[in-house]
């Protein structure tokens, strides 16, 4: 496949990103994942359960040599904590790549962004590639831009909220200002969500909810694939102008 | 033979009686925990995992050992 989802020098086949929290289990959520053609899924660093020691570990459902583990800093409200989870990340298996998202509110959940402008700066000089999630600000996406992201990652709607994306008209000027890949995260809730999302021109979509909790997760992540997909050639088309009255389809020469 | 002492520590945040002098690499084994899969912090320093045959625990130490779990 020629088109292809470049972040930090590395290809990827697929546009999709997936999340693997919220599942009812990991085989549930490994299945999900392969049908969803993802290449990255992202994963939480936590405490190992030493009381329980044969809970399943995730990474034997999901190998990370065939699927790009992408570590994010959830649950992180300071940058000194989120620097503390990457950091750990990193000396687990050698993972640079990662999602910085540093919550600033427990209850909207959305981003602190003097805090994600500050820990982008000083992953980015430490060799980190760092994808940030962010709020769909055009001015704090370019200052991230300018200390170092890797990827630029607005919410379209508060993380796990489903209402689509609420602000398609800064997505579309964050998208005309950056070369960065700009991959919305956050705030889907169907796969049409994540079509307009690959119309506005963004280079990929990061999902979880919308198809950990769908009635049929399944289902759902191939909807999320083929969505994508559909999203991303209809953007490289060039959709036609849009005028306010009818153009006929039919030669209007030789009507009876 | 001298009876040998023992220490507590913090591991994961819950405390733990271990003998004094045992080593993290003693500790991890003891626990069953899959060295490749993990990373592991020393009183907030991270730990090079080459290195844990030769840190030997004392009193209060604080380990937090941590892994990939399913997330956003």
């Amino acid at each position: 496949m020629r088109d292809k989802l470049k972040v930090a020098n590395k290809r990827f086949n697929s546009r999709l990103i997936v999340g693997t929290g919220k599942y009812n289990s990991m085989a549930e959520c490994a299945k999900a994942v392969k049908i969803s053609g993802a290449d990255i899924v992202t994963v939480a660093v936590r405490r190992v359960n030493i009381s329980d020691k044969k809970k399943p570990l995730l990474m034997d459902y999901i190998d990370p040599k065939k699927i790009t583990y992408l570590p994010n800093t959830a649950g992180c409200f300071t940058s000194e904590d989120a620097l503390r989870t990457l950091r750990l990340a990193r000396e687990i298996g050698g993972w640079k790549l990662v999602k910085l998202e540093v919550l600033g509110d427990k209850k909207n959940l959305f981003p602190d962004m003097v805090e994600t402008l500050k820990s982008t700066e000083i992953l980015s000089k430490e060799g980190f590639k760092v994808m940030v999630y962010c709020n769909d600000d055009p001015l704090m996406a370019k200052k991230l831009e300018n200390v170092g992201a890797s990827a630029i990652m607005p919410l379209a709607a508060p993380i796990g909220s489903g209402l689509g994306i609420l602000n398609q008209i800064n997505i579309k000027i964050i998208r005309n200002q950056t070369k960065l890949p700009l991959i919305i995260d956050a705030g889907l809730g169907q796969a049409s969500d994540a079509t307009i999302a690959m119309e506005l021109g963004c280079d990929g979509v990061l999902v979880n909810t919308a198809i950990a909790k769908a009635k049929k997760p399944y289902d759902m992540a191939l909807a999320f694939k083929n969505a994508v997909i559909a999203g991303r050639q209809s953007y490289l088309s060039g959709r036609i102008d849009k005028v306010l009255l009818g153009r006929p389809s039919s030669p209007t020469k030789g009507i009876i | 033979m001298k009876k040998l002492k023992k220490i507590k520590i913090k591991l994961n945040g819950k405390t733990k009686t271990i003998v004094e002098k045992s080593t993290l690499y003693e500790l991890i084994n003891n626990f069953k925990i899959p060295i490749t899969k993990v990373a592991i912090e020393l009183n907030k320093k991270i730990v090079n995992k080459k290195e844990i045959k030769k840190i030997k625990l004392t009193t209060n130490d604080k380990i937090e050992i941590v892994h990939f779990i399913g997330g956003g």
